[in-house]
């Protein structure tokens, strides 16, 4: 009688444990993001500020672009696009800031376009925190409403979307980008189009 | 979610009418309460004050004033955020167990009470017996 509980108490027991460790296990505030593998969400949005070269480094060319004009993803087709939502009022943000500048610099003239995102902020905060910082060496769009953040899914800032040259969200990546992994990702998407076993789930910013 | 119940046949059966403001205001507060806050903790974006909780039963009321269905609306943020964006979790699938599993503990539990009062209550007898059997010598 007695193996027979203990059996009983073990098949209850077992499952519970097992399901309550696995949830001990996880990052609550990592959540997997349905568009890595699906086609990037089109936007079209007003530059609220151009790169300039008072800040001393190379600047990404502008592609003539000035401000008040209008970006839209569907003119990129063909090329990688890296898609980074900041906010002035984002710490994280601060520490990848340089690092995107350089490594936009260096992706100048290529078939690699970045543009920065400002989300939930005003332009004028934008304009003033790129100024504080030493200049932004790509275009930076602004998102009223908030609109192509929720069709990025965003979750907070800084969050940075690797877009491949079919057109396709390759990576969602969730806080700071380091030269390594913006260097990794753009080489990849530059040299073949995307394969869907690829894909890889950015981790929630501490 | 009873309000989505009550509304729906009445959306589907006049798709054409645009749906007057006091729809819209029932149908948005209605999704709005369904949709979790991605900035908050367990707020739904219709209890939220967090500007992107605005931001989105905005375009909750824009969808839906566009001829969205709710359904509709819930199925474009699932589709951004994932089924996490979902309050209460769909009842298929490996979700089906938070759904499942109470019910089943239930059961568990009341066969477990029926049988322990059983026993109980089938106990008694030889105990009462002794007294009486005492009293009589």
């Amino acid at each position: 009688m007695n193996w027979w509980r203990s059996l009983i108490a073990m098949v209850i027991a077992v499952p519970i444990v097992w399901l309550l460790a696995s949830g001990m296990g996880r990052d609550p505030r990592e959540i997997k993001s349905p568009l890595p593998g699906k086609p990037a969400p089109d936007f079209s949005l007003p530059v609220f500020r151009v790169p300039d070269s008072s800040s001393g480094t190379t600047v990404a060319p502008s592609g003539g672009l000035r401000v008040g004009d209008t970006v839209r993803l569907a003119q990129h087709k063909g090329e990688v696009v890296v898609l980074n939502f900041w906010a002035s009022w984002c710490l994280a943000c601060r520490d990848e800031h340089r690092v995107l500048s350089d490594v936009a610099s260096a992706y100048a003239g290529t078939n690699v376009h970045f543009f920065g995102v400002l989300y939930q902020d005003i332009p004028e905060n934008g304009r003033r925190w790129i100024s504080g910082m030493g200049g932004q060496t790509y275009p930076s769009l602004e998102d009223p409403k908030s609109l192509t953040a929720i069709d990025y899914g965003l979750y907070g800032v800084p969050e940075t979307f690797f877009i491949g040259r079919d057109g396709r969200v390759a990576l969602k990546h969730v806080g700071p980008v380091t030269p390594e992994l913006l260097r990794t990702q753009i080489e990849r998407l530059r040299g073949s189009t995307f394969s869907p076993g690829d894909t890889a789930l950015g981790r929630r910013a501490q | 979610m009873l309000l989505v119940l009550v509304a729906l046949p009445m959306v589907s059966a006049d798709a054409q009418r645009p749906r007057t403001d006091a729809e819209l205001d029932s149908l948005t507060r209605s999704v709005a309460s369904q949709l979790r806050c991605p900035v908050c903790q367990g707020e739904s974006i219709l209890d939220s004050p967090a500007s992107l909780a605005q931001e989105m039963r905005t375009l909750v009321r824009t969808q839906l004033a566009e001829g969205k269905s709710p359904d509709d609306v819930k199925a474009y943020f699932v589709s951004k955020y994932g089924e996490w964006i979902l309050l209460a979790p769909p009842a298929s699938g490996f979700t089906l167990l938070v759904y499942a599993l109470p019910l089943a503990a239930l059961l568990v539990g009341a066969a477990v009470v029926f049988f322990a009062v059983r026993r109980w209550t089938g106990a008694p007898p030889p105990a009462t017996e002794e007294p009486e059997a005492r009293i009589d010598s």
